[in-house]
């Protein structure tokens, strides 16, 4: 079937772009940069149509890449019924993603280089989710995380997103480190890499009551997807990747890249299966992300900013559904999430686009006389996250609070006042930005239609994606859970209404309370807006120590007293120092004295080889 | 007219040694660059004959393959030597070769 | 008949080649390389090797040899001076190439080539343009092109090199 066409494609639109961009017209590049997202797309559906119903897997094998004692990794891609999703997800969304950059990016500068970063990072992206085993999945997942840090980074002549690029880059080394180990411990415990021989391989073995091999494998798999998902303790940079251009936003740090942990978890859940220990902690670090994210959420004023926190605070929702066992439910959340959130950025991102650049909550409102069509998509995509019945998220979302139900009833309760207040900060943002008088001084206007059609899309598939039965589609791998709770299911959806009415109450129809409130709540207040201090804390636990130690102790006294003093300026640097100073003589520059040198070289060589026997 | 004793092989492999260093002594001692890139051609013709007669003693074609291409590398080499000794003459007006030593410390 | 052919003209290489490294003026030294080249020509055809002798004249002394002419010509090279620089190619020099012609008369001698074993004129004649021919085009013919991608990338060069403006 040739799977390896569907991420060469745009590899190819990446070299394109990437090495003769510069010289090639507009037109050249957006059909490049889009055409390949395209093509790879259509031919996902061909192969799709063509392995339809894809039960057992299909794999290819192209060559074996390490072959080093019992360790036998090959380059081999493999599609099966979770890869489906993703593989429609990715390239799917990045296409309308691409779409939409088209217009997004018009005005801007590096336009090429726009484009084929956004092209590799869509080949990595299929690269990890085809990939057959932890090997090929870690080159895809640190490709995305290049790409990540190139695009938060692509306004580079700005101090603020080269320090947001590289945040996202040292934090996710942090995650990386994580998995690597896990993978080495893999190679460790089973000889093997390969998802297929690793499912075998566990399945013979007993659940583990308490810790071992099992849960730090999947324990230290989940300190990358941690990193990568952007979950508590390491959510951080996910906030500040904000600082590159919406597109990018939207397509990595909303609807793809970020859901890489949540897919990682999900291919090996079986060995999350028989870590019941590693379980509950992936569920618990779900839902503290996202209560915590949610908090924040509710008190920022950058439009993308509260987007950020309410991804995390999605994403926590995610590893939830996955630690209580509803794998189905989280990867059904990860599509319908990646139809609203992308369809939130882009709206965002119109609403930006529209103002000039204009970010702030404060100088908005009133905007839905002059973008109608970005005020009727954004209100589907924020009636989608809120878990509005009928709308997409309402299914996915319900899906994995009714596992929650059945596995811990207080983890379903906060889970549902979580739901409440994404309701709640999301339409706090919507009612802000299109509600009310207008703040702002630009003149707004509505974006052009290779903006709005993406939009378009994007909100039917927000409006009617909860009827792509996932779970279903994904139970034979993952068998489905007879818990439809029609309780659970009212009591979640009341708190979505409940949020969605408490904003429309504080924010368009007695705005000044809103005020007096935030005023009344005081420190807590400040503490939310500041995000707990947490950025805060980092740089005063580790950052400055850090540095404090490498300025006084590894500079000063390593550095500069050890290395430079007793050894460069010691005995042992001057003796090589006078060496060097005679040798140097050797390099007269004279081609006969060299001539001679090799002469007598050549003349050394015969005679040891000739006399130690090698010419018989 | 009396017998006289063909010549034995090892002859043409010491003529080639001969000529070899001969080679390699224009390479020491002479100062002009073309001396020492005629002196160059001297080695490679050594070689050549060393070529052919393992060649004679072995009944193969093999070694009259790699003075042939000895040869042709050679002329490639000559073309792109007197293009580098003609950028050096433009640059310095000297083909003393003991002039021409700013490559060193 | 071999011995004498042989002789005669191991000579005339020798001493052409003494001559190639005494003569102080360049086209001296280039005329005498003709010399070497030339006898060396008539040693291949004894040796049996008739294509390689004929591209030995035709390539060699011919078109490689007025290469060098030329551009004696062309730069007007004098004789040489002596520089006194490259002290250690004049003293270390004259040793090293001793103990090499003597290391290689040793190891000539007691190598597997036979001392004594005779060659003779005709006696083996595989050299022929056909032969060559035959086996450059089959077995060797991928240095074969390389060979000639070579010579491509040489002829760029020295024509880059040769454009080239005083600086």
């Amino acid at each position: 079937m040739n799977l390896w066409l569907i991420p060469f494609f745009p590899l190819l639109g990446f070299l394109l772009n990437g090495l003769f961009g510069k010289r090639l017209p507009r037109a050249a590049i957006n059909a490049i940069g889009v055409g390949s997202v395209a093509l790879s797309f259509v031919y996902v559906v061909f192969v799709l149509s063509k392995l339809y119903p894809l039960h057992p897997a299909y794999s290819e094998h192209y060559f074996t890449w390490i072959q080093s004692g019992f360790l036998h990794i090959g380059f081999d891609l493999f599609v099966d019924r979770l890869t489906a999703v993703m593989l429609l997800v990715v390239t799917g969304i990045g296409l309308l993603i691409h779409i939409y950059a088209v217009g997004y990016m018009a005005h801007e500068g590096g336009y090429y280089r726009f484009f084929s970063y956004f092209n590799l990072f869509v080949f990595f992206m299929l690269i990890l989710v085809l990939a057959s085993n932890l090997l090929v999945m870690f080159v895809g997942w640190e490709g995305v995380g290049l790409c990540s840090y190139l695009l938060i980074g692509f306004y580079f002549l700005e101090g603020f997103a080269g320090n947001a690029a590289n945040k996202a880059f040292i934090v996710n080394r942090i995650g990386d480190f994580g998995f690597s180990l896990g993978i080495f411990l893999t190679v460790l415990v089973f000889k093997t890499l390969d998802f297929g021989k690793l499912a075998t391989a566990v399945s013979g073995m007993p659940v583990e009551a308490s810790a071992g091999a099992l849960t730090a494998i999947t324990l230290l798999l989940f300190v990358g997807a941690i990193g990568k998902s952007a979950q508590f303790p390491l959510y951080v940079w996910l906030p500040d990747a904000m600082a590159g251009p919406t597109p990018v936003s939207a397509l990595i740090h909303a609807a793809t890249m970020v859901t890489a942990g949540v897919y990682m978890v999900t291919r090996v859940s079986f060995l999350y299966n028989h870590a019941p220990l590693a379980m509950s902690i992936v569920a618990f670090i779900g839902l503290f992300t996202a209560v915590l994210a949610a908090t924040i959420g509710i008190t920022q004023n950058d439009i993308k900013r509260v987007f950020a926190y309410s991804t995390v605070s999605q994403l926590g929702y995610m590893f939830l559904g996955l630690g209580v066992g509803a794998y189905s439910a989280g990867i059904f959340h990860l599509m319908t999430h990646a139809f609203f959130k992308a369809l939130l950025f882009l709206g965002a991102g119109s609403v930006i686009h529209g103002l000039s650049g204009e970010q702030d909550l404060r100088h908005m409102g009133g905007l839905w006389k002059r973008m109608p069509v970005t005020f009727i998509t954004l209100g589907v995509a924020s009636l989608a996250i809120s878990g509005f019945p009928g709308f997409s998220g309402f299914f996915s979302k319900d899906a994995i609070l009714s596992a929650a139900y059945a596995h811990t009833p207080w983890m379903f309760w906060v889970g549902s006042i979580t739901a409440g207040m994404t309701a709640f900060y999301v339409f706090r943002a919507y009612f802000l930005a299109f509600f009310g008088s207008y703040r702002g001084h630009h003149h707004a206007h509505e974006s052009p239609p290779v903006m709005t059609i993406p939009l378009i899309v994007l909100a039917a598939f927000s409006l009617l994606g909860g009827l792509i039965n996932v779970p279903h589609w994904l139970s034979p791998a993952f068998p489905l859970a007879e818990h439809e709770n029609v309780t659970a299911m009212a009591i979640s959806v009341t708190c979505g209404i409940l949020g969605i009415a408490l904003a429309a109450y504080l924010y368009v129809i007695r705005p000044a309370l809103a005020e007096s409130l935030k005023t009344s709540a005081g420190s807590l207040y400040t503490l939310v807006a500041n995000k707990y201090y947490v950025d805060e804390l980092y740089s005063g636990l580790i950052v400055r120590p850090l540095e404090t130690i490498s300025r006084s102790v590894l500079w000063r006294g390593v550095d500069e007293a050890l290395i430079d003093n007793s050894f460069v300026d010691g005995l042992f640097g001057r003796t090589i120092r006078n060496w060097g100073a005679l040798l140097r003589h050797l390099q007269s520059g004279s081609v006969r004295n060299y001539a001679t040198w090799v002469l007598a070289g050549a003349l050394l060589m015969i005679f040891i080889f000739s006399f130690s026997g090698g010419g018989r | 007219m009396p017998q006289i004793p063909a010549v034995p092989l090892s002859w043409y492999l010491l003529l080639s040694a001969v000529l070899f260093a001969l080679g390699v002594a224009g390479f020491l001692y002479r100062k002009s660059i073309i001396t020492v890139f005629i002196s160059i051609e001297l080695m490679l013709n050594a070689v050549n004959l060393s070529f052919v007669a393992f060649s004679y003693h072995l009944h193969r074609i093999d070694g009259h393959i790699f003075s042939f291409f000895v040869m042709v590398v050679a002329a490639a080499e000559a073309a792109v030597g007197f293009a580098i000794i003609l950028t050096i003459f433009k640059n310095r007006r000297t083909l003393q070769i003991d002039e021409i030593d700013s490559m060193k410390l | 008949m071999d011995t004498v052919l042989f002789i005669v003209f191991a000579v005339i290489a020798v001493v052409c080649a003494f001559n190639v490294v005494l003569q102080k003026h360049p086209i001296a030294s280039a005329l005498s390389l003709i010399g070497v080249m030339g006898s060396l020509a008539v040693l291949y055809l004894l040796l049996g090797a008739e294509f390689i002798a004929m591209t030995q004249i035709i390539v060699y002394s011919g078109a490689v040899m007025v290469l060098f002419v030329l551009v004696i010509m062309l730069l007007n090279a004098g004789a040489e001076k002596p520089s006194g620089k490259s002290w250690f190619a004049q003293i270390a020099g004259l040793p090293l190439l001793l103990g090499f012609v003597g290391l290689m008369g040793f190891l000539i001698r007691g190598s597997v080539v036979p001392w004594t074993g005779a060659v003779r004129f005709g006696s083996w004649a595989g050299g022929t343009a056909q032969n060559i021919g035959r086996l450059l085009f089959t077995q060797y013919l991928l240095p074969f092109e390389v060979v000639s991608i070579l010579i491509l990338i040489a002829i760029l060069g020295a024509v880059v090199l040769g454009q080239r403006e005083l600086d």
